[in-house]
C-alpha cells in the first residue's frame, strides 16, 4: 500500500473515506509505504492501523516501510490491546425503553416528594432543639442573611410594586371613567395590591432573588464537599446552612410585602392624582371605606407561608447538587421555577379558602 | 508556521512577577531543551504555577520575554497563536476535566473544536488516547465525578495528548496519588516521553517521581531558578536546595535508588 499526500490530522475526513473504500479481504500481509506521506501524523496512522485490523488482517502482519513515523511501534503494541468493546452508542428507543423511563422517572419523583418531605422534617427538628438551646439558631449568619434576602431587595421591590400598581390603575382608570366611575379606581388599587399583587410580587421577586442564591451558595458547598466536612466535624448542615435562611426569609418577606403594598398605594395615588384629578384626601378617605378590616391582613398573612416555600425548595434544591457544574446549573433553574410555581399554587388555594372562611 | 524543532523549546528571559508588594519572580531565567523532561521544584509560594501561567500566555508578566520555539508567546497574532495552543498539551493540578462532559468528549473536545472529523474518527481517536494513557475503553462513558484520582490524571493526560502536541506541560501529575498508582504514572510517563518523542515540563513535590523521570531540575529559589541535572543539584551548596535534595525524605528515595 503505497500512502500519499497530507496525512496530518486535518485530512481526516479525506482519509476516512479513502480507508472506507479499502477492498474488504486482503490476504496475507500489508506493507504501507510513508515514504510520500507527508505531515503523518499519529491520529491518522492509527486509523489506518484500526481499519485494517477491523478488515481482518493480525496486527503483527502489517509492515511499515519508507521513513515511517517513530510512534508506530507505540500504536502496534495498543493495536494489539484494543478491546472489541467500543465507546458505547445509544439505539434508537425502544417500546420497552419508553416504559422503562417512565417508571423510572415515576419512582424518581416518588423519592423526591418524599425526600421533601424528610427535609422539611429536619428543618422543623432543628427548629425544636433550637428552643432547648438557643445557640443553634445561628444568630450573626441570621442577620447576614436577613439583611441579603431583605433589605438589599428594598429597592427593586419597591419599584416594581410602584410601576405594577401604576399599569393596574392606568389601565382601570381607562375602563371604568366609560362609566363616569373613575372614582373607583382607588378600590381596585387597593384591594388589588394588599389582598393579592403586593405580596405575590414580593415573593415572584425574592423567589428569583434568594431561592437562585440559596440554590447555588448550597450547591457549589455540595460540589467541594464542605457540607461533608460540615457533617464530618459533627456541624449539623441543617442548622448551619438551611435554617437561618429558612428563618431569615420567613421573617424579612413580611416587612418586604408591607414595603410592597406602600409603594403599590403610593402608585395608585399618584396616577389617580395626574390623571383622574382625585386630591390626596379624597384618595385616602375613599380607600378607608373601601377597606375591610381584613384586607391588609389576608394579604401579609401569606408571606410567611410563601417565604417557606421559597426558602425550603431553594435549599433542598441547592443540597441535592452532586458531581458536577452542569447540576449546579440545572438545579438552580429548577430551585426557581418551582418556588415561584409553589408560590402561586399556595396563592390559589389561599384565594379559595378566603372564599371560604369569608376572610 | 511554527518550527516545532526550534531548539531550545522554552526560553524565559528576565521574568518578573510581582502581586502588589510581594515579589513573586525576580530575573528569573528558564531554557528547556528538545525532548527532555525538565522537573520545576520549589517551596510553596515560590510561584511555580504562576510561571506555568506566563509560559502559557495564562498570565501577563510585569517584565521580561517567555520564548515558545523561539517565538514570543504574547506578541503572537490570532492565527500564530492558534497554532502554537496546539503544540502543546497541558494538565492541570486537579485534572480540569469538563465535568459535565465524560471522558470521551473530555478528549474529544479539543479535537472538535481545531479540526471537522466524524463521529467514527472521534470515537477512534478518543480509543487510541485511553489506551496510550493506559485506561480501558469501557472509561470512555464514564463522568469525572464516577473516576478515581489515578484515573483523573490519566485521563487529564489522554486529553493534553489528544491535539498530538510535541510539548508537554504537568502540573503536579502525582500529586494525591498513592505510591503505587503515582510510580505507575512515572513509568507511562517515560514510556511515553521516549515513544512520542516529547518535552516535558513538569512542576513536581514528588521526589521518587523528580529522580525517577527528569533529565533536568530547575530549583525556583528568592525569585530566580537554578537549573541543573540531578547530579549537580545534589552537590549544590545552596540552602535550600541544600535542604531539599539532602532531607530525610530525599535520602530515603536516594537510598532505595
Amino acid at each position: 500500500m503505497q500512502l500519499h499526500g497530507d496525512w496530518s490530522l486535518s485530512a481526516a475526513p479525506l482519509i476516512e473515506a479513502q480507508l472506507h473504500a479499502l477492498p474488504t479481504k486482503p490476504r496475507g500481509s500489508v506493507t504501507c509505504d510513508w515514504s510520500e506521506a507527508e505531515h503523518p501524523g499519529i491520529g491518522t496512522a492509527w486509523m489506518l492501523l484500526t481499519r485494517l485490523i477491523d478488515l481482518g488482517v493480525a496486527p503483527a502482519d502489517i509492515k511499515h516501510v519508507g521513513s515511517a513515523p517513530h510512534y508506530l511501534a507505540l500504536l502496534q503494541k495498543l493495536g494489539q490491546e484494543r478491546h472489541a468493546a467500543r465507546t458505547g452508542r445509544l439505539g434508537a428507543p425502544t417500546l420497552e425503553g419508553v416504559v422503562g423511563g417512565l417508571g423510572f422517572w415515576a419512582v424518581v419523583q416518588g423519592r423526591h416528594a418524599r425526600g421533601v418531605v424528610e427535609f422539611f422534617g429536619r428543618i422543623v427538628m432543628v427548629f425544636a432543639e433550637a428552643f432547648k438551646r438557643p445557640a443553634a439558631l445561628r444568630g450573626s449568619s441570621l442577620v447576614r442573611h436577613m439583611y441579603e434576602t431583605g433589605i438589599t431587595a428594598i429597592p427593586i421591590v419597591s419599584l416594581i410594586a410602584f410601576l405594577i400598581s401604576v399599569i393596574v390603575a392606568y389601565l382601570g382608570a381607562q375602563q371604568l371613567s366609560r362609566f363616569g366611575a373613575d372614582i373607583f379606581v382607588v378600590d381596585l388599587v387597593t384591594i388589588a395590591v394588599l389582598r393579592e399583587m403586593g405580596v405575590l410580587l414580593t415573593a415572584i421577586i425574592v423567589a428569583g432573588r434568594s431561592g437562585s442564591a440559596f440554590a447555588a451558595e448550597i450547591g457549589v458547598m455540595q460540589l467541594n464537599e464542605e457540607t461533608d466536612a460540615l457533617r464530618a466535624m459533627g456541624i449539623n448542615p441543617i442548622e448551619v446552612l438551611v435554617l437561618p435562611r429558612v428563618l431569615a426569609l420567613v421573617l424579612v418577606l413580611p416587612g418586604l410585602t408591607v414595603i410592597a403594598d406602600a409603594m403599590g398605594l403610593a402608585g395608585g395615588c399618584l396616577l389617580s392624582l395626574v390623571n383622574l384629578h382625585i386630591p390626596l384626601p379624597q384618595f385616602i378617605s375613599r380607600m378607608q371605606e373601601s377597606l375591610a378590616p381584613t384586607t391588609f391582613w389576608s394579604g401579609l398573612i401569606k408571606a410567611p407561608v410563601f417565604a417557606l416555600l421559597i426558602a425550603i425548595v431553594g435549599t433542598y434544591r441547592g443540597m441535592e447538587v452532586r458531581d458536577s457544574a452542569r447540576e449546579l446549573g440545572r438545579l438552580t433553574t429548577v430551585a426557581v421555577v418551582q418556588s415561584i410555581f409553589f408560590v402561586i399554587l399556595a396563592d390559589a388555594v389561599f384565594a379559595v379558602l378566603f372564599v371560604q372562611i369569608d376572610f | 508556521m511554527l518550527d516545532t524543532d526550534f531548539n531550545p523549546v522554552i526560553r524565559v528571559h528576565g521574568l518578573c512577577n510581582r502581586f502588589g508588594a510581594q515579589v513573586v519572580h525576580e530575573n528569573l531565567d528558564m531554557e528547556v531543551r528538545q525532548n527532555e523532561i525538565f522537573g520545576v521544584v520549589g517551596g510553596s509560594g515560590t510561584g511555580k504555577s504562576v510561571l506555568l501561567r506566563s509560559i502559557l500566555g495564562l498570565h501577563q508578566q510585569d517584565a521580561g520575554t517567555v520564548q515558545l520555539y523561539g517565538r514570543e508567546v504574547r506578541s503572537l497574532a490570532a492565527e500564530d497563536r492558534s497554532a502554537m495552543v496546539q503544540s502543546f498539551g497541558v494538565t492541570f493540578q486537579n485534572g480540569a476535566l469538563i465535568s459535565s462532559l465524560n471522558v470521551a468528549q473530555n478528549i474529544q473536545l479539543p479535537l472538535r473544536e481545531h479540526y471537522s472529523l466524524s463521529e467514527k474518527t472521534l470515537d477512534e481517536l478518543a480509543e487510541m488516547n485511553l489506551l496510550m494513557v493506559g485506561l480501558t475503553p469501557d472509561a470512555a462513558a464514564k463522568y469525572p465525578s464516577q473516576l478515581s484520582g489515578g484515573m483523573i490524571k490519566r485521563a487529564a493526560l489522554a486529553r493534553a495528548l489528544a491535539l498530538q502536541p510535541q510539548l508537554l506541560f504537568l502540573d503536579e501529575p502525582t500529586a494525591g496519588l498513592d505510591p503505587i498508582s503515582a510510580a505507575a504514572f512515572d513509568e507511562l510517563l517515560l514510556y511515553l516521553h521516549a515513544q512520542l518523542r516529547l518535552t516535558v515540563v513538569m512542576i513536581t513535590h514528588d521526589l521518587d517521581t523528580l529522580f525517577r523521570t527528569c533529565s533536568r531540575v530547575g530549583v525556583i529559589v528568592d525569585g530566580r531558578m537554578i537549573s541543573d541535572t540531578l547530579d549537580g543539584m545534589m552537590l549544590n551548596t545552596q540552602p535550600w536546595i541544600h535542604a531539599y535534595f539532602h532531607g530525610p525524605r530525599a535520602r530515603a528515595v536516594e537510598a532505595r535508588g
